[in-house]
């Protein structure tokens, strides 16, 4: 039985269920708005964007899995290509390019020019420090962690704080080798 | 450790009946191996309780897996010593394999998802339901926002499906 080849962003986007854009949009907003009530401080609700992302990447990994077919990466460039090809296709309609690699091949950044959670969106001034889209950093390192990637993901441009793209800085700390869980052996 | 009980293993089962009752039991396990999932459907030995049984069966998967990379005469990557810690993905991994009284299929997600089904012998190739298995898990429960990840699956409406489902299989 030849292995069944990894499916594209686009053919699954094409076959997931969708829900309209403004209320996928919306909610997001509603979210970070009740977190800025609740939270008061900027700081806290970038902390907890990316808190609640990480929860959704741990999760979002296995239906990636299932659903794409993508079996295993053979290097870290390999991981974020699928990332931004695959991964942001299915999940957000959007493609993602990968940029600035460093020389030993372990940052690079991830670059978005069509965000659809900021539609509608305009920091006031008293949310200069958010990070708005603060959830998809989350995701990201959550995603990665569950295979064993532990990664450090930070912006370094967004559209609303006045940069002309969306990038995100991904960095490869460390691959954690798979271990026996059991301490005693009996 | 004691391996086998006192009673008897017929050396071969009788052939499989015509479908859907051939499936022995199915465990699910995350990369620490917590069993997230148990069910049985046909197991009439028992020869450990349930925590050992289930410590056993991921011990074994994880040595096989050492040792059929260890013995993978195609790589010619670098290879640790028998036991090393490996990173995910990296070797090769068996499938199934069979005994002259079951047979055992195995698929792992990139994730750390293993899943294990032990049919009769004489089942075929179950890889792809093993998929499609993975697929129901991901359906209904990890997208259960109630459901604790790590955790053991209590989820009335995935027993009933991948009843129904390994039903159809095996």
């Amino acid at each position: 039985m030849p292995p069944v080849a990894p499916r594209s962003g686009d053919a699954i986007f094409a076959n997931v269920e969708r829900v309209n854009a403004e209320l996928f949009t919306l909610t997001y907003g509603a979210i970070v708005r009740q977190l800025l009530t609740d939270l008061e401080e900027v700081e806290e609700v970038n902390k907890q964007l990316d808190q609640m992302g990480y929860n959704i990447g741990i999760r979002l990994i296995d239906e990636f899995l299932a659903k794409s077919n993508v079996s295993r990466c053979n290097d870290f460039k390999e991981t974020t290509d699928v990332i931004a090809k695959v991964g942001f296709k299915m999940f957000l309609g959007v493609t993602a390019s990968v940029t600035n690699w460093d020389a030993d091949g372990t940052c690079c950044s991830i670059v978005l020019e069509d965000n659809p959670l900021v539609d509608f969106v305009e920091l006031p001034d008293n949310c200069q420090g958010l990070y708005y889209c603060n959830i998809l950093s989350g995701v990201i390192r959550g995603a990665l962690d569950m295979v064993s990637m532990k990664t450090e993901v930070t912006w370094l441009r967004d559209v609303l704080r006045g940069d002309d793209l969306f990038e995100l800085q991904v960095k490869l700390l460390k691959h954690v080798p798979e271990e026996y869980p059991y301490k005693d052996d009996e | 450790m004691q391996f086998f009980g006192g009673s008897e293993i017929s050396p071969s089962p009788p052939a499989p009946a015509a479908s859907g009752n051939n499936g022995h039991m199915i465990y699910v396990f995350n990369r620490n191996g917590v069993c997230l999932l148990y069910r049985e459907w046909n197991r009439p030995l028992r020869t450990l309780d349930a925590q050992q049984d289930h410590k056993l069966m991921f011990g074994l998967l994880f040595s096989l897996k050492s040792l059929t990379a260890k013995m993978d005469p195609t790589s010619a990557a670098e290879k640790g010593n028998l036991g090393m810690p490996q990173l995910p993905g990296q070797g090769c991994s068996f499938h199934s394999f069979r005994t002259n009284t079951y047979k055992l299929s195995f698929m792992e997600s990139p994730s750390g998802i293993k899943i294990i089904l032990v049919t009769h012998p004489r089942t075929g190739d179950l890889r792809e339901s093993l998929k499609r298995i993975y697929n129901l898990y991901v359906d209904y429960v990890v997208k259960n926002p109630l459901y604790t990840p790590g955790s053991p699956i209590r989820c009335e409406l995935f027993n009933t499906t991948l009843d129904q489902y390994v039903r159809g299989i095996a």
